[in-house]
């Protein structure tokens, strides 16, 4: 065995890297890439579970319309569809986005990631623009029970978007300032998974509230 | 169908003979015709002997749990004695254990052998999961019957039709209406005995919790939801009944006292009702609704049959919370005794 | 400008709180004062505050759950004296205070005194059981702990500025809402737990990223110690269970704040939801609490019985099983909500079944004993003070797990003395034995032997004086949270009661002496080779304290017990092993970060309480600003020379050879 396999078998005794050599050195750099992908699912199945509950909560108070409107009252498939395309685009756009910065491609990565902005704040847009109409109509989230839960569980979806809008702008300053550094390809390996993760999250919105809610 | 019959007929007549025997033990005078003790002066010097005395106290007055009056008490009692029975066979000797092999491995005595490789052993392994596992596997029969026989929603096996009585916690009292009888009372429930009794409950502010301990099972109550409770006291006496689950600051005085009379007395007890008093209607509901601390029991002369449903189903809104606060309400709110 | 905050939030007229808080300010004022005075400000921000280290930051949570142990104490003491007292009387805690006080010692008690003393030992312990240098992210573990503390300020400010929550420590709707409590007290209880909440996350993926992912070389799974398996199963919990609290939590700010409808009474809401979340949340927290405590037992029993855990395989096979089952038990919380018998049956079986993998660690724990030679120091009498005492609260617990049987004693004083009797007896007992045990690895010397079994003589006799008689309250029909009562035959046994409280608080005062007097005498109870108990997991190979790096070299684990195995092949070949090949040690850099988040997440917290919306969204922006400006750093490591790694590395070499060559001189 030679000193380079012995030292990636000390940094990585269980062949998590399945054995193939570190990108960079010896020093393992392969080895914390892994580790910080792990840790980032591990709280996105936290944040799964959290949704879990706001889907629970939307589940049991979906018929507690209080003699208020309910979804099929409200529900505009049309709308629905554009903001899954919006999102499941932006999704796309940022695996591009990925693939650029791991080809060091600023062109693919800065145009990308701008892209998927656009098409995140779009969805948050058209969303917003849903919100405020339900809520001039009378039925914003105090009318009812049912709505309380529609807002909670649609517009907590729509906050992590926010967030990760915000982060996204922050990591395109990141690379920017400081390149394609490897904590920063972290981070943005970290970013893209939430991305994703958010687009499955999505999938559960649009079929529990929307396409279930619309036969009601 | 409420059987009674305890699950484990030896445990039953074991734990019947324990509690005659622990009846003769009166180190004082003996409790009075209401199951009630006397109470004691609380001088420093009784408590000093508290702790001697206590073992005795506890002979001499049976625990309201331990001491059921009424058939759906009486069954929630053999099933806690019989699964505890069942459950010390295997802690007592687990204690004992505890205490003897640490005693007799201590490293000081040369006598027991060292085994300092002995961290395996496949029988110990089977042993160890076996004796939990049947243990649960039996009280699992226990805890699956005992649990339909004794559904508070299921009504008592009888042959006397029974008593209805429609409950509203409020804060801090409970309202009891006898929708038959069209009267109504606060902070007391009279009741024949013999009879089964069927509780519909509901709130009208906070979740809480309707107990009688000697009686039987308690239920929550929920503002615009019905609960049922069905429960039967087996001979006259009188006992204590109170709110068991935490409903604000007036919580300490949600008690009211249980009557069950014969059932001429009864009769009676409703006509004299009818003779004064307030009524019971939808004004006097809402003004009785806001919050106050240590109602006095008193009783409605008409009471509206159908003011229950209107509880439950929230078409009477439910009870106002603290109006008044310290510097106001929204800082820290207070209710005026 | 200042919302509803104004100086008539403060309780200038009552004396309790406006005396309590005197103190304890005096006390903080006087211990910043002397920290300044003695010129120690620069090290403690340089080595603790702002440390990323893991030891240090498990040793900051003890410490935390040690204070907020006195504090919920305090409450405990009020609360015994005021039923001791308040029999056909009113007592000296009026209603609204006496409802702030239980309600504050819950909380208190599981959030930021239980979860802080497990995740202290956990945090300190693992990494190095593990063989690694620290935790997997140790920036966010620090961030974790100071917002734990921060959840802890809350708690702590709201007996001097305004009120704390009146419902008791879980805030069930409709009474948590804003139509029935109107006030900030609820308020304080859901911010605080949201942002330590945040915290607990973050050291829940810390710990399972870490222990799923970072072995030394050739430590399996299977030849993890104990303590990690229960930590694995405990933060995976953490990990599954927390973000129900979260959401919960939420929707009930959400009703309070904005005016939803998720559990008010009108408007569709649905109060029994409440129930099942929260209790969803409520039932795998218990199992967070005591699986660490179970770890410890393993270690301590194990260690000072001189032998091998007995049943490796069964023990992790019961954890896993714990942990899974942990989800599938909550509603035995609220049998008398008339679910009905086929789910009330349901539950209680399940929760039976429980009992099966925690008895099977009971009996595997005695059969570790079996053919040992059992030392009783202190850790080991709270382990068997444990085995006993948790055994009859576990069987309490399957008692109430009979639905027929929690019908006339939910909610009673039995129920109370059912979870103090697991929570005091296992979580804490094992806290202590754990404090205790590892206290020498963190702190390079022992506490003091007698005082510490004193202590644990106090602690059980007064934890059995306390609660028996509750036991005997709710059999006579003495319900929860009472702050008078009437009934003759339940005022001895709050006597007793009261007086088992006073004997606990000698055990907290002589704990506090056993402190004081060692480090007094800490020359005499020097820890000189890092292994003071003849211990045998890989801890015990590194010096007391350990260096900032654990280990010189990563060791290679060739079996269970590494330790062990290493220990014995030196003394039989009476040498310690070859000195490795230095190389130098890259650790993570310490960082502000967490310390300035919790600051401005402190100052949002407060501003959400009293509506001050200005503030918070400063302290919204000054957190965010705060991780930005902590990922704009360049250089996040720091390099140890291999010199210096050999320097320190040969100086606990030579200590253990010293001690080899004594005990060769023995023998």
């Amino acid at each position: 065995m030679s000193a380079f396999q012995a030292a990636a078998g000390r940094d990585d005794p269980h062949r998590i890297g399945h054995g193939r050599a570190p990108a960079r050195s010896i020093s393992g750099l392969a080895y914390k890439r892994i580790v910080v992908g792990y840790g980032f699912w591990i709280f996105l199945l936290s944040d799964i579970v959290m949704f879990s509950a706001f889907f629970a909560s939307y589940a049991v108070l979906v018929g507690n319309t209080a003699g208020g409107p309910s979804g099929h009252d409200l529900f505009d498939l049309r709308n629905v569809a554009l903001e899954t395309g919006c999102l499941l685009f932006s999704s796309f756009t940022c695996g591009i986005a990925s693939i650029g910065a791991q080809r060091r491609n600023g062109l693919w990565f800065y145009g990308a990631m701008a892209v998927t902005f656009l098409f995140g704040a779009a969805f948050l847009s058209i969303e917003l623009r849903e919100f405020v109409s339900m809520a001039a109509r009378g039925a914003g989230p105090t009318r009812s029970a049912f709505l309380s839960a529609f807002f909670t569980l649609v517009g907590c979806h729509g906050l992590h978007v926010t967030c990760g809008l915000l982060w996204l702008l922050t990591m395109m300053a990141q690379v920017y300032a400081k390149g394609y550094r490897a904590d920063i390809m972290r981070r943005v390996l970290c970013f893209s998974l939430f991305w994703h993760a958010l687009d499955i999250i999505w999938v559960g919105v649009f079929t529990v509230v929307y396409l279930m809610g619309a036969e009601r | 169908m409420v059987a009674g019959q305890p699950v484990m007929p030896i445990v039953g007549v074991l734990s019947d003979e324990l509690r005659k025997l622990s009846m003769r033990a009166k180190p004082g005078e003996p409790p009075d015709s209401n199951g009630h003790c006397p109470p004691r002066p609380t001088s420093a010097r009784f408590a000093r002997h508290a702790v001697i005395l206590a073992p005795l106290l506890l002979a001499a007055c049976q625990p309201a749990v331990l001491d059921p009056k009424g058939l759906v008490g009486i069954a929630d009692k053999t099933i806690l004695v019989d699964s505890l029975a069942i459950m010390l066979a295997i802690v007592v000797p687990t204690i004992l254990a505890t205490f003897g092999f640490a005693w007799w491995f201590r490293a000081g005595n040369t006598r027991a052998k060292y085994l300092p490789e002995f961290e395996y052993s496949g029988r110990i392994e089977l042993i160890v999961w076996a004796i939990p596992l049947l243990v649960i596997i039996l009280l699992s029969g226990v805890a699956w019957i005992g649990s339909h026989e004794l559904d508070p929603a299921q009504p008592l096996a009888s042959k006397t039709p029974p008593l209805e009585v429609q409950v509203v916690s409020l804060d801090w009292k409970w309202l009891f209406i006898y929708p038959n009888q069209r009267v109504a009372s606060v902070n007391q429930l009279v009741v024949p005995a013999g009879v089964p009794i069927h509780f519909a409950l509901t709130s009208a502010s906070v979740m809480t919790a309707f107990f009688i301990p000697q009686l039987g099972s308690m239920i929550y109550t929920m503002n615009g939801m019905t609960t049922q409770l069905n429960l039967q006291a087996d001979a006259p006496g009188s006992f204590h009944g109170l709110a068991s689950h935490f409903s604000g600051d007036g919580f300490a005085d949600m008690h009211f006292e249980v009557r069950a009379v014969p059932a001429e007395q009864f009769a009676a007890w409703v006509e004299a009702t009818r003779k004064t008093g307030p009524t019971l209607d939808a004004a006097s509901y809402t003004s009785l609704a806001k919050q106050s601390i240590d109602a006095k029991p008193f009783t409605y002369r008409a009471a509206d049959p159908g003011l229950f449903q209107q509880v439950a189903t929230q078409q009477l809104p439910p009870g106002p919370g603290p109006q008044t606060g310290l510097p106001d309400r929204t800082v820290s709110p207070r209710t005026e005794k | 400008m200042l919302g509803k905050l104004s100086w008539a939030a403060v309780p200038l007229n009552q004396p309790l709180p406006m005396i309590a808080s005197g103190v304890v300010g005096l006390t903080i004022l006087g211990v910043l004062v002397l920290i300044v005075l003695k010129g120690w400000l620069p090290y403690l921000w340089r080595d603790w505050i702002t440390s990323v280290d893991h030891k240090h930051i498990g040793i900051m949570y003890t410490l935390l759950a040690m204070v907020m142990l006195l504090r919920g104490f305090a409450d405990a003491i009020m609360m015994r004296s005021q039923q001791a007292l308040a029999f056909r009387a009113p007592g000296f805690l009026p209603p609204e205070h006496y409802d702030q006080i239980f309600s504050a010692h819950g909380t208190l008690m599981i959030f930021f005194v239980a979860m802080p003393f497990v995740i202290g030992l956990m945090n300190f312990v693992i990494p190095l059981q593990l063989g690694v240098r620290d935790v997997a992210f140790p920036t966010l573990n620090s961030v974790g702990f100071w917002l734990t503390a921060t959840g802890a300020l809350l708690v702590n400010v709201s007996l001097v500025v305004g009120e704390f929550a009146r419902t008791g420590w879980l805030p069930y709707p409709p009474l948590s809402e804003i139509a029935y409590s109107p006030g900030v007290g609820v308020d304080y209880y859901l911010w605080s737990l949201e942002i330590s909440g945040v915290g607990t996350l973050l050291s829940g993926i810390n710990l399972v990223t870490t222990i799923l992912k970072m072995h030394a070389p050739g430590m399996t799974y299977m030849r993890m110690p104990m303590f990690c398996w229960t930590a694995l199963a405990s933060n995976l919990l953490i990990v599954a269970a927390f973000p129900i609290l979260t959401a919960t939590l939420a929707m009930l700010l959400l009703d309070r704040y904005l005016g939803f409808h998720f559990f008010t009474n009108e408007a569709g809401g649905n109060v029994m939801m409440f129930m099942n979340l929260i209790w969803a949340w409520g039932h795998p927290e218990v199992y967070i609490l005591i699986l660490p405590a179970f770890g410890v037992f393993s270690e301590v029993i194990a260690t000072f019985s001189r032998k091998p855990l007995f049943g490796y395989r069964s023990m992790v096979a019961a954890t896993m099983i714990i942990c899974i089952l942990a989800f599938t038990v909550w509603l035995h919380h609220f049998f008398t909500m008339g679910a009905g018998a086929d789910v009330n049956a349901i539950f209680g079986i399940a929760s039976m079944i429980i009992a099966v993998p925690t008895g099977v660690k009971v009996f595997n724990w005695l059969f570790t004993m079996y053919g040992g030679r059992v030392v009783f120091t202190a850790p080991i009498l709270w382990s068997l003070g444990f085995m006993v005492t948790f055994v009859i609260g576990g069987m309490t617990g399957v008692l109430l797990a009979v639905p027929p049987a929690d019908f006339m004693l939910h909610n009673s004083l039995f129920l109370v003395a059912h979870f103090h009797n697991v929570i005091i007896g296992g979580v804490l007992f094992g806290s202590f034995a754990g404090y205790t045990y590892w206290f020498p690895k963190a702190f390079g010397f022992r506490l003091h032997d007698g005082l510490g079994k004193a202590a644990f003589w106090f602690w059980i006799f007064g934890f059995y004086f306390a609660f028996m008689p509750l036991y005997v309250l709710g059999l006579e029909g003495m319900t929860r949270r009472m702050q008078h009562y009437d009934v003759a035959e339940w005022h001895p046994w709050t006597l007793i009661a009261a007086g088992g409280a006073a004997l606990i608080l000698c055990g907290i005062g002589t704990q506090i002496a056993q402190l004081v007097v060692s480090i007094r005498h800490r020359e005499a109870l020097r820890d000189v080779t890092g292994d003071p108990w003849n211990g045998r997991s890989l801890e015990w190979a590194t010096s007391s304290p350990p260096p900032a790096f654990n280990f010189a070299v990563l060791p290679s684990i060739e079996g269970e017990e590494a330790y062990w195995g290493i220990k014995q092949r030196a003394i039989r070949q009476a040498r310690l092993r070859d000195e490795p090949e230095y190389a130098e040690i890259e650790m993570p850099r310490n960082s502000p970060t967490g310390f300035i988040c919790a600051f401005f997440a402190s100052f949002m917290g407060f501003a959400l309480i009293w509506h001050i919306w200005w503030l918070v969204a400063l302290g919204l922006l000054g957190a965010f600003a705060t991780f930005v400006v902590f990922a704009w750093r360049d250089e996040d490591e720091y390099i140890i020379s291999a010199d210096e790694v050999a320097r320190i590395d040969r100086a606990n070499r030579r200590a253990r050879s010293e001690a080899l060559a004594r005990l060769q001189v023995t023998t």
